[in-house]
């Protein structure tokens, strides 16, 4: 590979890319509306996905008003609470996170880094946000069909969710799961897409090795969701079938109001296995891409090339093979053999080093960096933190003795929200900060932005980190109210209390970020191409927002990797990524074998 | 879940192992390689719409793996009855092989440029594909006759999920073969259908086989 190491003539041939026939829409509706654009697409995603998402922010509101203060809402009802449950988790998960992680940053970024006009195949992408939609409809739907949505928890386990005591046990699952089927579908036509875009659509030059580590997170991210989303299907159609045609796939023999049931002989367990096959990579697929964000808005801010990118990568793939290894850690409480608990404890754990090592690179990467604390910084360093904190919990949850007594409890519900929740929603965050401007050619507010940051990011703790104390307490999670129960004390209301106040606080803060959002759209100061002085091909359009087919008539042609920050002899802090290497550091012979050299970098020095 | 987790472990495997392969010996940090070789590098020689179509049938390959799994372990229950497979399924097994052997053979005529050969080997293909279909429906008639319903027993609940996730992959094979065939019926040139062709021979190659596998596996445990 060195023996290409740079091309004698100083003449560069045009890019080998074939070019592609872009379909190029006439009319209003052809742009904006049936569009096939990437980048549209990605924000139609993004824009649905925030408002479902908004959606799930009000129920986890309505649920923190009932367990701060229990018996004050007539209007919640504890099925009512179970239906919040379920449907703020599913939603959360499934229809925000993966949609706007996949689905929103993948369909704007992937192009624009790798060097492509558009997806491969734009129409394909386009049928899939609209199933998307369609799916999120069919969810929304629930809320209005007698019983209401399901509330049978977000892993939905048999046989509570199709039984009648389940709220919403007859319309509400049977959505639920059609909706989950259809959002598979329309993902795995994204999912498409986005790997085949990045295998074969990058530019000249473009090695995998150049490609900024937000794209290797989305890959990976997105081959996890095309491998895990399968068991999800396949167990949603059998729980469909059991619940419509009575079919006893997961349904056990089971005596319901002194009567006995249809079913015989169905395995709940089935069920779990196959929901957590798919459930674990679940946390990787919004992990990986939050990792490969955080490692670009990181390397930007502090001016410093990110540190050990070819660890960053392996780290990315190894989380990807392990995450298939451990699902069963989620059943530790199911009576499973103490051998399969030893494996997956151990593969547990041992998922815990290629993620350590990311952050000690992100810390690294920091260390001695000429830091600029940005919005996207400070959210980025606030989710390192918080990722760091709900690691560890997970390290507690790994173990089966320490799992054990916390299953089940809020200590669980603490660990989750702090490593998947509250961390990639800061990513997301810091993701929108940063490339707001490329999307939209406008700065948002800064003040605003760092208001929104603080109260966050200190409102998350005030939220989650009493809730492992909660948890040691052994308050159940999923439950109405506590009544009187003997070895729960009194202070844990009034920490339930303090917690809710906590959380519809940050609940309300998100306001001003809808309002920054909006107010920026027309008021925010111009931020010209490159406001972050970075160094990836997004910011080098010609346009600002980039038009259809990204980028003007010729494609860029890639001569370096995508960390060049401050090296040294550089006329700038930033080497952008199609930046042919002519100009020379100063002391430099002009003769072609001083351009093998490159010019001297901090990372050379290190290997 | 073992089945499952050895074709995911080695789907994954493969997935890691070319993702893997380009960052060995790279130090992205030193090199300034403008131009050549370079894009090739990664990617694999051919149009996107065959590796579109090879990452679709890794993700089909996830969904009918965790199906087996799952019907080994609903089988270690108690309740389990095994099921009297429809003895059609032998005859439609051996129509959905020449439904293949079609294919293969259009595949070729395509490449040979002979749009006569390839409108017929379409066409035998389509009728073989439609056939089997037809063939897997008389199979759930009969089962039906039988007093076999879909919530009699697990293995004939089964029995059912599977062909019908069979069938509805190869019916949209039909929706990529009906509109290949019509473009032939209207007289395009064999270059514009070849990739077409290319692509449902792979596919219809690859519902093959996942036909024996479960066919294989119903056998294994039928009475």
């Amino acid at each position: 590979m060195s023996s290409v190491a740079f091309d004698e003539s100083p003449h560069v041939p045009p890019a080998e890319v074939p070019e592609v026939e872009l379909y190029h829409p006439k009319t209003f509706i052809g742009r904006y509306i049936w569009s096939q654009d990437a980048k549209v697409i990605a924000v139609q995603y993004a824009i649905t996905a925030i408002s479902v998402g908004v959606v799930a922010l009000v129920l986890s509101g309505l649920m923190r008003l009932q367990l701060g203060f229990p018996h004050t809402f007539s209007f919640i009802t504890p099925a009512n609470y179970l239906q919040f449950v379920t449907m703020h988790g599913m939603i959360m998960v499934i229809y925000l996170l993966t949609a706007l992680f996949l689905g929103g940053f993948g369909n704007y970024l992937i192009p624009l880094m790798v060097g492509a006009r558009d997806m491969v195949f734009p129409y394909v992408n386009m049928v899939s946000y609209w199933v998307y939609l369609f799916a999120v409809l069919l969810l929304m739907a629930s809320f209005f069909v007698p019983g209401g949505p399901t509330g049978a928890g977000w892993t939905l386990y048999p046989p509570q969710a199709i039984l009648g005591g389940t709220p919403g046990a007859n319309w509400g699952i049977i959505l639920m799961l059609v909706s989950l089927a259809f959002f598979i579908i329309g993902f795995t036509m994204g999912g498409l897409n986005y790997v085949v875009t990045v295998l074969q659509a990058r530019t000249r030059g473009m090695t995998m090795m150049r490609l900024p580590l937000t794209v290797w997170g989305i890959l990976m991210a997105t081959i996890l969701a095309l491998l895990a989303f399968p068991a999800l299907f396949v167990s949603a159609i059998m729980m469909i079938l059991d619940q419509a045609l009575g079919t006893s796939f997961f349904m056990p023999a089971l005596v319901s109001k002194g009567q006995h049931l249809a079913y015989n002989g169905g395995s709940p367990i089935l069920f779990q296995h196959l929901f957590w096959f798919f459930g674990h990579p679940e946390v990787y697929i919004v992990a990986l891409p939050a990792f490969g964000i955080v490692s670009d808005l990181i390397s930007v801010n502090a001016r410093r090339n990110i540190f050990g990118y070819r660890m960053m990568v392996w780290a990315i793939l190894a989380i990807g093979g392990l995450s298939f290894m451990v699902w069963a850690h989620h059943m530790y409480v199911s009576g499973m053999n103490p051998y399969f608990g030893f494996f997956f404890a151990t593969t547990t754990l041992v998922i815990a080093i290629p993620t350590a090592l990311k952050v000690y690179n992100w810390v690294l990467t920091l260390w001695r960096g000429d830091i600029h604390l940005t919005v996207p910084m400070l959210f980025a360093i606030g989710f390192v933190f918080t990722f760091i904190n709900g690691g560890l919990t997970g390290l507690f949850l790994g173990n089966v003795p320490v799992d054990i007594p916390l299953s089940g409890t809020m200590f669980v519900v603490a660990h989750f929200h702090m490593v998947m929740a509250v961390s990639p929603i800061l990513v997301v965050f810091g993701a929108i900060y940063h490339w707001y401007p490329k999307v939209t050619g406008r700065m948002l507010n800064d003040t605003l932005g760092k208001f929104h940051f603080w109260v966050t990011f200190l409102g998350t703790y005030a939220i989650y980190y009493p809730m492992h104390y909660l948890g040691f307490l052994g308050v159940p999670r999923r439950y109405f109210a506590m009544g009187n129960t003997v070895f729960i004390p009194p202070s844990a209301q009034s920490l339930n209390v303090a917690i809710t106040i906590a959380a519809l606080i940050v609940g309300a803060i998100q306001v001003v970020f809808l309002y920054n959002l909006i107010w920026s759209y027309f008021k925010g100061k111009p931020s010209g191409p490159n406001p972050w002085r970075a160094t990836t091909l997004e910011w080098q359009t010609p346009h600002t927002p980039p038009k259809h087919g990204n980028f003007g008539p010729t494609l860029p042609v890639v001569y370096r990797w995508a960390y060049d920050y401050s090296v040294p002899g550089a006329a700038e802090d930033f080497i952008p990524q199609d930046q042919p290497p002519g100009r020379k550091a100063p002391g430099l012979e002009e003769a072609p074998d001083a351009s093998e050299l490159g010019p001297q970098k901090p990372g050379a020095l290190v290997t | 879940m073992t089945t499952s987790l050895l074709v995911l472990a080695a789907i994954m495997a493969v997935v890691v192992w070319w993702l893997l392969r380009p960052t060995l010996n790279v130090k992205p940090w030193v090199e300034q390689r403008p131009i050549k070789n370079v894009d090739a590098e990664g990617t694999l020689p051919l149009p996107p719409v065959k590796v579109g179509l090879g990452v679709f049938l890794a993700v089909a390959t996830s969904l009918f793996a965790l199906l087996i799994s799952a019907y080994h372990m609903r089988m270690m229950a108690a309740d389990w009855t095994h099921l009297a497979l429809p003895r059609v399924l032998w005859l439609n097994t051996g129509v959905l092989i020449l439904s293949g052997v079609a294919m293969q053979w259009t595949r070729a005529a395509a490449q040979r440029e002979q749009i006569d050969s390839v409108r017929i080997g379409l066409i035998a293909a389509g009728v073989f594909t439609v056939s089997f279909l037809a063939g897997q429906l008389w199979a759930w008639q009969q089962l039906n006759a039988a007093g076999y319903f879909v919530k009699t027993d697990p293995a004939t609940a089964f029995f059912y999920l599977l062909t019908a996730l069979h069938g509805l992959h190869l019916l949209g094979g039909m929706y990529v073969w009906g509109r290949t065939t019509a473009r032939v019926l209207r007289g395009v040139e064999v270059g514009k259908v070849r990739l077409s062709v290319e692509l449902c021979t792979v596919y219809w190659h690859y519902l093959l086989l996942v036909w024996l596998v479960l066919f294989a596996v119903l056998l294994h445990t039928h009475s």
